[in-house]
């Protein structure tokens, strides 16, 4: 057998070991038939390897491994998903994953494990096709209104996925955190609606597999922002397609690693529509030996004219075995767009550094506030101040805690 | 207030030197100018005050107030009183103006064990000094010096400095980029600063911003050291004979 043959056969070997756990029983059969779908796909793509392209700057290794992959053993016993405090909004229906797969419910049906098909399209995503075929826990929502208040998901689950409606014109906040070692969130936004989504991902021990998987019809709207701060492993993939016109996707991260912590975001956006408009900030301040890593892709399809595609991602090192790697990448088949990237890397701006330092802040309180300034590009993608406020608190709290 | 003794100084990583044995005494309610060519080392001066890394003293001291300078970090000499008007105002991206002014204010009163400045004290402060320097609270708004103008980035300078109050100032080629409107702006700026209790040193390569902020003594460095002091007609002589009259008469 050639190398690549081989590969290929550890890949699948590895994909049926993580299939080796049952899949959940007492569904209804349109969820069984979209475990079994998902388990088909996991089996022919196989498990991530080390040498995939799409993992070309993270090993996936741990994530094959860990509770990532083997949420169902032991640990939803004691952990679930479940709501942050307070009821859910008015107009936000809510049912855990489990009682929206066992019923027929229309909009679960259409968006559970389909999304994550569809995302699968161009490039494989293994560990997502894993988890709609075992995942147990995460919540069905749908949307009607447009609710002040956010709805707060927490995944304590090892495993958790979430599917998510919002209706014509509706709009939601969505604050997600929690330690899941690997979640999915299915987004569907049907014409004129409109997602909030802010999560915050802080130290967790284990290594961390996420996907987010959005469909966006005619003028609807997703604003998606991801806090990481430090944790072992962190892989976030976000893959959004603007299949309506006028349709819009802002995507922020904030990454903040020290230690040995590796953070990967890897984004992928496909306009369809025409006249789109797709924005990734994604800035990443890395210490000690950490790693932080982005793929980003803007892919516009040959009808997708007046596509507005901006992507720009920026590290600051901190120090000298700090690493960051960017992969940005344009796919165009439209000829009639704007996209555009950037990226930089580099080290503390020791000028700016010096001028804060010459009118008398401290060393520590100079680096705090230069970090702040550079990250804030990101944070301000987040609208809501009070959210933003919360955000910015973390990113001082974990430059203060550097200073320790 | 200021003195400088037989000072010595390399860049960090390589040997050529800068200063060699340059000595200065600035007594507190005076403004000496300090002149020179291009290269005679004017800038390293200021930087090696202000506390720049990059930088080595091989020899020789500095002190403000008894306070042995370089000894202490750059923030420190700061908050004992030492402020350098930038020839390159620094821009700093994310960091709004206000913030900054009032972080600086406060981190240097901190430091001298005084209580923070309250909200409402702080921008009656900031308004009223950025009125006198025609300073418009757009301007305020903005990030550190992002999109200024080279006269804009100057009157920033001096704004800072009417805040903060320090008690020796170093202009380090302020009047560079700044046109006859703007460099009287700022010279009054200066002059409105100038107390008995304050030393000022003002670098320039000109003679021209000495005819708004009129020093007291003016020494004319070259190649490293000053080679000749005298009264504000040095400044004079430097504007009808050029350098290289004073150089050569020195050598």
């Amino acid at each position: 057998m050639s190398m690549t043959a081989t590969a290929a056969a550890a890949k699948r070997a590895l994909a049926a070991d993580l299939l080796s756990t049952p899949a959940p029983g007492g569904e209804a059969a349109w969820a069984g038939k979209a475990r079994a779908a998902a388990a088909a796909r996991l089996g022919a793509m196989g498990a991530p390897g080390r040498r995939d392209e799409y993992w070309k700057y993270t090993d996936p290794t741990p994530l094959t491994k860990g509770a990532a992959a083997h949420g169902a053993v032991g640990f939803e016993s004691v952990a679930a998903a479940r709501l942050g405090e307070g009821p859910a909004p008015e107009g936000v229906e809510v049912l855990p994953l489990a009682q929206a797969l066992a019923a027929d419910l229309g909009f679960a049906r259409e968006i559970f494990g389909a999304l994550e098909a569809a995302g699968q399209e161009k490039v494989a995503r293994p560990l997502a096709a894993l988890n709609t075929a075992r995942a147990t826990h995460g919540f069905a929502v749908r949307v009607t209104a447009a609710p002040a208040a956010p709805l707060h998901l927490v995944n304590d689950a090892a495993m958790a996925h979430s599917v998510i409606r919002v209706e014509r014109d509706a709009a939601l906040v969505l604050i997600e955190s929690g330690a899941a070692a690997n979640t999915c969130l299915e987004v569907d936004l049907a014409p004129g609606a409109a997602l909030h989504h802010v999560r915050l991902q802080e130290g967790a021990t284990a290594p961390v597999a996420t996907h987010v998987f959005a469909r966006l019809a005619d003028r609807a709207q997703l604003r998606s922002f991801t806090l990481t701060a430090d944790g072992a492993l962190t892989r976030n993939e976000v893959v959004a397609e603007l299949l309506g016109d006028h349709a819009l996707a802002h995507l922020g991260g904030a990454v903040l690693a020290k230690g040995a912590s590796t953070i990967d975001n890897t984004v992928f956006i496909t306009h369809t529509g025409l006249h789109g408009e797709s924005r990734q900030v994604f800035k990443n301040v890395v210490d000690d030996t950490a790693r932080a890593v982005f793929q980003g892709k803007i892919f516009v399809r040959a009808q997708a004219q007046k596509t507005d595609g901006y992507q720009l991602s920026q590290a600051i090192l901190l120090a000298e075995g700090a690493t960051f790697s960017a992969k940005p990448e344009l796919e165009i088949y439209a000829d009639d767009v704007a996209c555009s990237h950037g990226s930089t890397t580099g080290a503390m701006d020791e000028e700016a550094l010096f001028y804060l330092r010459a009118r008398g802040v401290p060393h520590a309180e100079a680096e705090a506030l230069l970090v702040a300034a550079f990250v804030d590009e990101a944070v301000a993608e987040i609208a809501e101040e009070t959210l933003a406020e919360a955000v910015r608190a973390r990113v001082a709290a974990w430059m203060a805690r550097r200073q320790e | 207030m200021l003195k400088i003794a037989d000072l010595h100084v390399k860049l960090a990583d390589e040997d050529t030197e800068i200063l060699k044995g340059l000595s200065l005494e600035v007594p507190a309610g005076e403004v000496h100018a300090i002149m020179g060519p291009n290269g005679s080392g004017k800038s390293t001066l200021s930087y090696v005050l202000a506390g720049r890394e990059g930088y080595e003293v091989t020899a020789g001291s500095a002190s403000m107030n008894g306070h042995d300078l370089l000894a202490l970090e750059a923030e420190a000499r700061a908050a004992e009183g030492l402020f350098l008007a930038f020839q390159y105002p620094v821009e700093i991206p994310g960091v709004g103006n206000m913030i900054f002014l009032r972080t600086a204010l406060n981190a240097q009163r901190k430091h001298r064990g005084e209580p923070e400045i309250n909200a409402a004290d702080f921008l009656r402060l900031v308004r009223t000094e950025a009125a006198k320097l025609k300073i418009d609270a757009e301007m305020l708004k903005r990030p550190v010096n992002v999109g200024f103008s080279g006269g804009e980035k100057k009157r920033n300078e001096i704004l800072q400095m009417a805040i903060l109050q320090p008690r020796f100032c170093i202009l380090d080629e302020t009047d560079s980029g700044l046109d006859v409107d703007a460099m009287k702006l700022v010279a009054s700026g200066v002059n409105a600063l100038r107390s008995p209790e304050r030393g000022f040193l003002v670098i320039t390569h000109y003679q021209r911003l000495l005819d708004h902020i009129q020093p007291d003594v003016v020494h004319i460095l070259h190649d490293g050291r000053i080679i000749e002091t005298g009264g504000p007609d040095l400044a004079l002589k430097v504007e009808t004979e050029g350098y290289e009259g004073i150089i050569g008469a020195a050598a």
